[in-house]
């Protein structure tokens, strides 16, 4: 298998989505000409022509909107968010279109459309630009959620969106679209959407984790395996609809769990699993659920600061500790 | 961190337990699963282990006195520890209102510290949730219930003294976790090394026990043996077995068989009887194997009817016989005639009216059975014939005592005196 990066996964799953479905189009700010703000389309107008990838003006609720109709008609729109920061302009569309239309429509109108595009934490460009917003769009019912955290999961489960008849947000790392990995060439390659993935088995602790904190956990596991902690590292991949029973598998094997996550604690998705785990795993639970967020403050800019807001390797590894009282 | 060590339930039955002795004085280091005091119960002496390492500060309740289940006792923590805290509470515990009935003892109980007056606070304070409250991980509150076991005898070694997951797993390994189990879950077996045997289980052999056998052996001989001898009025088994017999002349049911299986359900229903005493513990039988003594033509052999409790008056019948005459033929396999629970010896039909019969190590008791003889009785101040039989039941007095044994075999001539007693 060739080993490449998540940018370019991603452009591979684009490619061959376009290639094998005439219906699929590509838009978004820059993604033409330039060929993406994050490369990921490279390549895609001089192949596909203008017709099928389009550049967009800065107007996120326009063309989501004009996506939403273009679904409703019966194409298949990538739209792309330059960052999922400008989403939120668009959330409207997201919501209230895409989401809802199948719904009240009564069934007659699905809306195959893929959102994506950059979320979570950056490089240093301050609390606007930095963030994660999954916990928003999770927690509307019509909308699917999808968060890859490797090269592999990003090319398959992309094209398993695309080839989907429901909204689907697919929100790609910033910081990771240069992690490499394996990924098969297989053009009919692709992962099922809403099936958790066992990173790392283990019997100790189970740490649920999901796009940066995927690495971050794996290390912090090969870490506490020195210390003779064996973690489970799942991740979920698709946040809506949710692979609960993996992890209440895994909560049964290992009787404590730790939630890792860079967006914020309160409301945000591991307060959900945390919330499932203790209805569904009570009995099983030794320690209660640690969940390790980014912290409850807007991103700072300042380098040492933005270090401290965003969960790392020791955090995830003292939570491990605590649940399993290592250190009492 | 100190930790309370709290009077533990030591026997299924247990409320309040009376230190026997204490086995560290304060200041003595301890270690976990070290014995740290002896406990009377309800039922005997035992010992209590600690459930944590540490130094034993402060004995709260000393030698000769009570304390109800899960009352402090003692704390054992650092050497230097501040330990006030949990004295504090134990002194308010002690002022808990004890029954009227006992004034001389609340006189002489440890002078409280507090005057009169600040009585009501104090009590106000023992009652407070917040002091006693059990901090216990869901899964080792599961854990705990599904094994039987006390959470109240468990040190918690989690945050805030929280009983968690390794708390349980090391109470269950350790051996005086069978002894906190006994009576709160069904008792485990284990299995026999003859696939049809009785499975057993093996508690430890008490102080008392091993000092009453060490004692008996130096009496009389390596199995103390003592007597019991009762007579029993058969006619309503005699007539039972005429009933059957009329029913079925095949079944050739006989007065022995009868007895077998009457012998089967007293076992059963007293396993202190059904046991054998091995040393360092006694093993007590699940089901009762009934050895029946069969005279050979040099000696003596006992085939055993493995489950008798279980089975039907016609199958021991059947059993007995098919054994028997096998025996006299020398055909009987080892597993066949060895590891009885207890044996029956019946020589009546030599027209012996009473004997006693040699214990067949390990077993720990054998019934010798003599003649059904008509005699002259009295009832209700009545002079009446009836059809009487005389057992005699040896014991093995390191196993057995004197109104153990009397109980079983009151337990036996209620059945026999009154045999539907076997189908109800």
């Amino acid at each position: 298998m060739p080993t490449i990066t998540i940018r370019e996964a991603l452009n591979q799953a684009i490619r061959e989505e376009l290639a094998r479905d005439e219906r699929v189009f590509l838009m978004g700010e820059e993604v033409a000409e330039y060929d993406g703000a994050y490369k990921v389309t490279k390549g895609l107008l001089h192949e596909f022509g203008p017709k099928r990838v389009i550049d967009t003006p800065i107007t996120e609720l326009g063309f989501a909107g004009l996506g939403v109709g273009a679904a409703m008609v019966g194409l298949r729109p990538i739209v792309e968010f330059m960052t999922f920061n400008f989403s939120i302009l668009a959330t409207d569309q997201i919501i209230n279109s895409a989401a809802k239309m199948l719904y009240m429509s009564g069934g007659q109108f699905n809306i195959p459309i893929v959102f994506r595009g950059p979320g979570g934490s950056a490089f240093q460009v301050s609390s606007q630009h930095s963030q994660a917003i999954e916990s928003w769009y999770a927690y509307f019912p019509g909308i699917k959620v999808v968060m890859p955290s490797t090269p592999a999961d990003a090319k398959g489960l992309l094209k398993s969106a695309i080839r989907d008849d429901d909204p689907v947000i697919f929100i790609e790392q910033e910081r990771m679209y240069g992690n490499k990995g394996e990924v098969p060439d297989d053009p009919d390659f692709t992962i099922p959407l809403g099936v958790a993935d066992v990173k790392r088995e283990g019997t100790d602790v189970t740490i649920v984790a999901r796009s940066l904190m995927v690495p971050i956990a794996l290390k912090a596991a090969e870490k506490l395996a020195e210390q003779g902690v064996s973690c489970e590292v799942i991740d979920p991949r698709t946040i809506r609809p949710l692979d609960i029973d993996t992890i209440i598998e895994s909560v049964k094997k290992t009787n404590r769990v730790v939630l890792a996550e860079e967006s914020h604690p309160i409301c945000g998705v591991n307060a959900e699993i945390s919330s499932q785990i203790m209805e569904k795993a009570f009995d099983y639970l030794d320690a209660p659920i640690k969940r390790v967020s980014g912290v409850d403050v807007p991103m700072p800019y300042a380098k040492n600061l933005e270090n401290l807001a965003i969960p790392d390797v020791e955090r995830v590894i003292a939570a491990v500790r605590e649940v399993a009282y290592l250190d009492q | 961190m100190a930790s309370k060590v709290i009077m533990p339930k030591l026997s299924p039955t247990m409320e309040e337990g009376q230190i026997a002795r204490w086995l560290k004085k304060e200041g003595d280091k301890v270690s976990m699963g070290e014995p740290l005091a002896e406990i009377d119960t309800d039922k005997a002496t035992m010992e209590m282990q600690a459930l944590t390492n540490g130094v034993l500060r402060k004995i709260l309740v000393n030698e000769g006195e009570s304390a109800p289940l899960g009352q402090l006792i003692a704390i054992v923590g650092e050497p230097n520890e501040d330990i006030s805290a949990l004295l504090s509470e134990a002194s308010a515990k002690v002022e808990t209102p004890k029954p009227a009935a006992a004034p001389a003892e609340a006189a002489s109980a440890p002078a409280p510290a507090a005057a009169p007056e600040t009585n009501g606070h104090a009590k106000q304070e023992a009652a407070a949730p917040s002091s006693g409250r059990m901090i216990v991980s869901p899964l080792a509150a599961r854990m705990a219930a599904e094994a039987g076991l006390d959470l109240r005898s468990l040190q918690g070694s989690g945050p805030n003294g929280r009983i968690i997951k390794r708390d349980i797993e090391a109470a269950l390994s350790k051996p005086a976790a069978t002894e906190l189990k006994r009576g709160t879950k069904p008792l485990r077996f284990h299995a026999a090394a003859v696939a049809t045997a009785s499975p057993y289980r093996d508690e430890p052999a008490s102080e008392i026990r091993r000092t009453i056998a060490r004692r008996l052996v130096t009496s009389i001989g390596p199995v103390p043996h003592f007597f019991l001898t009762s007579e029993i009025e058969m006619d309503r088994a005699v007539e039972m077995r005429k009933g059957i017999n009329a029913l079925d002349p095949d079944l050739k049911i006989s007065i022995n068989d009868i007895v077998i299986k009457v012998i089967a359900t007293a076992l059963v229903q007293h396993p202190a009887v059904n046991a054998s005493f091995q040393d360092k513990f006694v093993r007590y039988y699940e089901r009762a194997d009934v050895g029946v003594a069969v005279a050979i033509e040099d000696g003596l052999i006992t085939p055993v009817i493995r489950s008798a409790d279980l089975k039907s008056l016609s199958q021991i019948a059947g059993e007995v016989r098919e054994l028997a005459e096998r025996a006299r033929s020398r055909k009987l396999k080892p597993e066949e005639y060895t590891g009885a629970t207890f044996s029956v010896s019946n020589l009546g039909m030599f027209g012996i009216d009473e004997f006693t019969a040699v214990i067949n190590p390990p077993e720990a008791g054998i019934v010798a059975v003599g003649a059904v003889t008509a005699k002259p009785v009295v009832r209700d101040n009545e002079v009446v014939v009836r059809q009487m039989m005389r057992v005699t039941m040896s014991c093995d007095h390191r196993v057995i005592d004197g109104a153990t044994g009397a109980k079983f075999l009151q337990t036996v001539k209620k059945i026999l005196e009154n045999p539907l007693y076997l189908v109800v």
